[in-house]
């Protein structure tokens, strides 16, 4: 089964990784790089499969695992997480590459736990049975702990900790979420489990179903993560050595974004639309706080910590609004974020290792040394602010267009977070590369090595900004279904309440596309 | 005596015969090595014929014992976690000073007090369970004779055991009193509730959930635990942690749900604050504790706490859970002990968080037993306590008792805290000192291969177990 042999790829290659790393570290590295790459080519296979007709699942596997208590191994993909998987395997690919160099003791250990946290980050995006997404949502932790806390620098243990204890509080509430969830459908139906399908649909009092809601939005704000509840990220960022970062920013703030999409909606449609105009205030307020703090840093890695959350406000925005735009923005932009992030955090890394320094105080100048640095920072700080032509354009463009159907003041405010994220992002760009040089150790440009990584995450921002439609493509059908169901249960529950407009707009316009 | 009963007993049988021969084999000439096989045998026919009675439950003995599933559920949670404490002992005993066959024989006789307690269904055998265990543990605490915590340990546990149970059987008596009969069921008859419990009845149960309170840790009943666990030898500290504890609970389950003591609402309240004040208070001490041994005392108190949280569950379900929580907390706190009593001799003792910092780096596989172990206890994914804590806390969401719940979570975000410096400490590098440890037996090697293997295997393959105890256990 397909589905199972991606993850249990990864988890092998982990197990194999270690134990050869104790003679080998190349081959460490090399078993990492294999498994990864087995598991992308058979993601790519999957996109040629055609989808059922009538369902969004271009994958469905269900099997027992623990009857007793109704759960299941139930894996499926859509349009959506397939595009989620090859954005895994592939910064998984490139986080194998950027630890060449980097991570020299223990290099078996630190790909196992590189590729078991990857095996709980797949595991999240194929789960369609509460107890198994919990199951790899808890497993995405403890390779992280290990990967900050024994290769990462600085006040490690302290960022550990913290990122430990945000995180768990998080899934803890969403667990008694859904526990609660799972009995009251077994209640009403008869039928205990915890497959989300069968659990889509299930009604309770208005008040109790915004309970159970807000248990599932704590563990995914906390990892998304929304300002108040953010901070742990800058220290847990700075902290973890870069691919732990690439991991972080890349890959399991998409988990989180990618819960909201998969569970909230379908599960709880009445009060999700509830929640909504808060949902968006809370994406504003990201957006701009991020900004704000971005602006503030002196250190890099910290700078692109915050300007990681000011651009998860955008998907918490676009996912609030409820339509068919915004979602494929927030897809794209899942996308597209995941690779610039990756994109300036390796810049850091490269930058801090030759400069012996993380401060922007000490920086400057560098743009003669080092041309080709220049030319990629400049190429990904602009896909970060959002120039027209890269991927994040895209994104955001689409989620304030969806935003503004839903919700017109909300768009003309986040428009302004453009704004915001070009000042920060230019002000970056010319400590770094312009002014007065500052440092006196000799400077090399980029390796080859980096320059390969570099024209890889190049060429899928320009390719997404061009010619998004070969993404598009992909997401829509699961897109469209997602807020199908969501819509069908709307009118059966016969809500009504301040969301209405909005509601009925969204009708609209899915009419319109049919 | 028919039959019948005899073959129910015979699970114990091995154990009471045990000690026996070891005895006589010691007045004869001592062999380690003999004893040890011997001891191990017995536990290994104890167990083995645990599947030999199965088809002749549920039965009673007399009016004294009762031999059901959940007894031998029980028993055999009592007997395996026996055996691999044996297991670990093995090279850590051998190598102390003077004599060491006694070491087996009381380990045995406690085994055996333990057993009766989990099929104890009277006042009468309740006792004498208990009395053959706590008498054993006092020998087994001060088996180092020359260290002065172990005697000391010793000598506490001895004071506050004994005024203890003074408790406990003034209780009994109390209640005794009140209904004239001390066996469990025939209290139950008379019990119809709601029934309003005269000051005296209540007095006597209070005073039988002190005693009780004691021997399983329960705050505020608790403060001898991190002294004892220190001073004891550490595979005599892993058994008090399991052993001792699973017998206790045993009698403790059969005999609340016996009198139906979730359903009194005096009774509701203050097993909930003891519960809630165990699961908290527990936690607070092990986090700045540097002592392991005593930091795995603090979270056996934790983790007495979340187990009494069933007794409030009050169903047949919550009992299947709980068991399964205790058999994974006995595993993995055995593996905990195991790797600090394989890496101890007499002289130098592992017990800080100094002497196992760096482990990783020089002995990975018992680094990583350890690991699993303490992942296991803190109840993350991949490690049979993932499931363990997730089965309790469905439960106690589905019984609605959800103050409780919460309280069970906070407390399994605190414990992350210090099971995790534990982690850290031992994969975080080490100075320059060279720590020498012993070399590792076949046997200690044998049960933390085989602690591991049953945290990863039940962490991702439960559901027999959990339908084996669904199938099976009632009260």
């Amino acid at each position: 089964m397909i589905l199972t042999d991606l993850i249990l790829i990864l988890m092998a290659g982990a197990l194999l990784s270690w134990i050869v790393g104790k003679w080998s570290p190349v081959g460490a590295r090399i078993i990492s790089l294999l498994a990864l790459a087995v598991d992308l080519i058979l993601t790519l296979t999957l996109l040629n499969v055609p989808v059922p007709s009538g369902t969004q699942w271009i994958v469905n596997w269900k099997a027992e695992w623990i009857p007793a208590l109704g759960i299941s191994l139930h894996l499926a993909t859509d349009g959506i997480s397939v595009l989620l998987l090859l954005l895994t395997f592939f910064i998984g690919i490139i986080s194998v590459v950027i630890s060449w160099k980097e991570i020299q003791k223990k290099v078996g250990f630190f790909h196992f736990n590189l590729l078991m946290a990857l095996a709980g980050v797949t595991g999240v995006f194929l789960s369609l049975d509460l107890f198994l997404f919990y199951f790899f949502w808890e497993l995405m932790l403890i390779p992280m702990y290990f990967m900050i806390g024994i290769w990462g620098s600085g006040e490690k243990t302290k960022a550990v900790y913290k990122f430990f204890i945000f995180t768990q509080i998080g899934s803890f509430l969403m667990l008694v979420s859904i526990l609660t969830l799972y009995f009251i459908h077994g209640s009403q139906t008869g039928v205990y489990t915890f497959d989300v399908i069968q659990l889509t649909g299930t009604k309770a009092a208005a008040s109790t179903m915004f309970l159970i809601m807000s248990g599932f939005l704590a563990a995914f704000f906390v990892k998304l993560p929304i300002v108040p509840l953010h901070n742990w990220l800058p220290d847990t960022y700075t902290a973890a050595p870069t691919a732990g970062t690439l991991l972080l920013a890349a890959l399991l703030s998409k988990t989180a974004a990618y819960g909201l999409i998969r569970f909230i909606f379908p599960l709880f449609p009445a009060a999700a639309h509830a929640f909504a105009p808060a949902g968006m205030i809370l994406g504003i307020v990201a957006i701009f706080y991020g900004a704000k703090l971005a602006y503030a840093q002196t250190d890099l890695k910290r700078l692109i910590a915050y300007s990681s959350i000011s651009h998860m406000g955008f998907i918490l925005l676009g996912v609030f609004a409820f339509n068919q735009i915004a979602y494929q923005g927030v897809v794209i932009q899942m996308l597209a974020h995941g690779i610039t992030i990756a994109a300036l955090f390796i810049l850091a890394a490269v930058l801090s290792q030759r400069l012996q320094t993380r401060d922007l105080n000490q920086m400057g100048g560098l743009w003669e040394k080092a041309p080709m640095m220049g030319g990629i920072g400049l190429a990904f700080a602009m896909a970060s602010l959002g120039l027209p032509g890269l991927g994040n354009f895209i994104a955001e463009f689409f989620i304030l267009l969806g935003t503004f159907q839903a919700h017109t003041v909300m768009a003309v405010i986040a428009v302004f977070g453009l704004l915001a994220s070009a000042i920060y992002t230019l002000r970056m760009l010319q400590r770094i590369f312009f002014g007065k040089l500052k440092t006196e150790l000799r400077f090399k440009d980029l390796t080859v090595r980096d320059g390969f990584v570099f024209a890889s995450l190049l060429i899928l921002i320009v390719w997404m900004g061009v010619y998004p439609r070969s993404f598009l493509n992909i997401s829509a059908p699961a897109v469209k279904k997602t807020l199908s169901v969501h819509q069908d249960q709307m009118s059966e529950t016969a809500y009504n309440s301040v969301t209405t407009f909005s509601f009925s707009n969204q009708i609209f316009e899915t009419k319109n596309l049919r | 005596m028919t039959a019948t009963d005899i073959l129910c007993l015979v699970p114990v049988l091995p154990l009471a015969v045990g000690p026996l021969i070891i005895m006589i084999m010691v007045a004869i000439k001592r062999n380690y090595e003999l004893t040890y096989g011997i001891t191990l045998l017995a536990l290994l026919l104890g167990f083995a014929f645990i599947f030999y009675t199965i088809p002749f439950v549920p039965h009673s003995i007399g009016p004294l014992f009762v031999i059901d599933h959940f007894s031998l559920f029980f028993l055999g949670i009592i007997i395996l976690s026996a055996l691999l404490i044996v297991l670990i002992s093995y090279g850590f005993i051998k190598k102390l000073s003077g004599f060491k066959e006694e070491y087996y024989i009381i380990l045995l006789t406690a085994t055996l007090g333990a057993a009766l307690l989990a099929m104890a269904n009277d006042f009468v055998s309740f006792f004498l369970g208990l009395e053959t265990l706590s008498i054993s543990l006092y020998v087994l605490i001060s088996f180092q004779k020359r260290k002065r915590l172990s005697v000391e340990a010793g000598v506490k546990y001895l004071i506050l055991a004994a005024a203890s149970s003074a408790f406990l059987l003034f209780g009994m008596g109390l209640v005794y009193v009140r209904f004239g009969t001390m066996q469990f069921d025939q209290l139950a008859a008379q019990l119809i509730y709601p029934v309003h419990l005269s000051p005296l009845l209540l007095l006597g149960f209070g005073m039988m959930l002190v005693g009780l309170g004691f021997k399983l840790a329960l705050v505020p009943f608790h403060a001898w635990t991190p002294d004892v666990y220190q001073g004891a030898p550490t595979p005599v500290s892993a058994y008090i942690a399991t052993v001792s504890k699973g017998g206790v609970m045993a009698v403790f389950i059969r005999f609340f749900f016996a009198v139906h003591g979730y359903q009194n609402h005096v009774f509701f309240i203050i097993i909930s604050a003891i519960a809630i004040l165990t699961m908290l208070l527990g936690n607070f001490l092990a986090i700045r504790q540097k002592n392991l041994k005593r930091l795995l005392g603090y979270s056996s108190i934790t983790n007495m706490g979340f187990i009494i949280v069933i007794l409030l569950i009050g169903n047949k379900q919550g009992v299947q859970a709980s068991i399964f929580y205790l058999l994974i907390y006995f595993i993995s706190t055995i593996g905990a002990f195991g790797v600090l009593s394989v890496l101890s001799t007499e002289d130098k003792m592992v017990e800080t968080m100094k002497d196992v910092k760096g482990l990783y780096w020089r002995k990975p596989w018992l680094a990583a037993a350890m690991t699993f172990s303490m992942l296991s206890l803190a109840g993350l994914p991949l490690t049979a306590g993932f499931i363990a804590k997730f089965y309790l806390i469905f439960e106690a969401v589905k019984a609605d008792i959800l103050f409780l719940v919460f309280v069970m979570l906070a407390s399994s975000i605190i414990s992350l805290y210090y099971y995790l410096r534990v982690v850290t400490a031992m994969f975080s590098k080490t100075g320059e000192e060279e720590k020498t440890y012993p070399a590792l037996s076949f046997s200690g090697g044998l049960a933390l291969s085989f602690i591991s293997v049953v945290i990863l295997f039940l962490g991702v393959y439960p559901g027999w177990l959990i339908e084996m105890l669904i199938k099976f256990v009632g009260l």
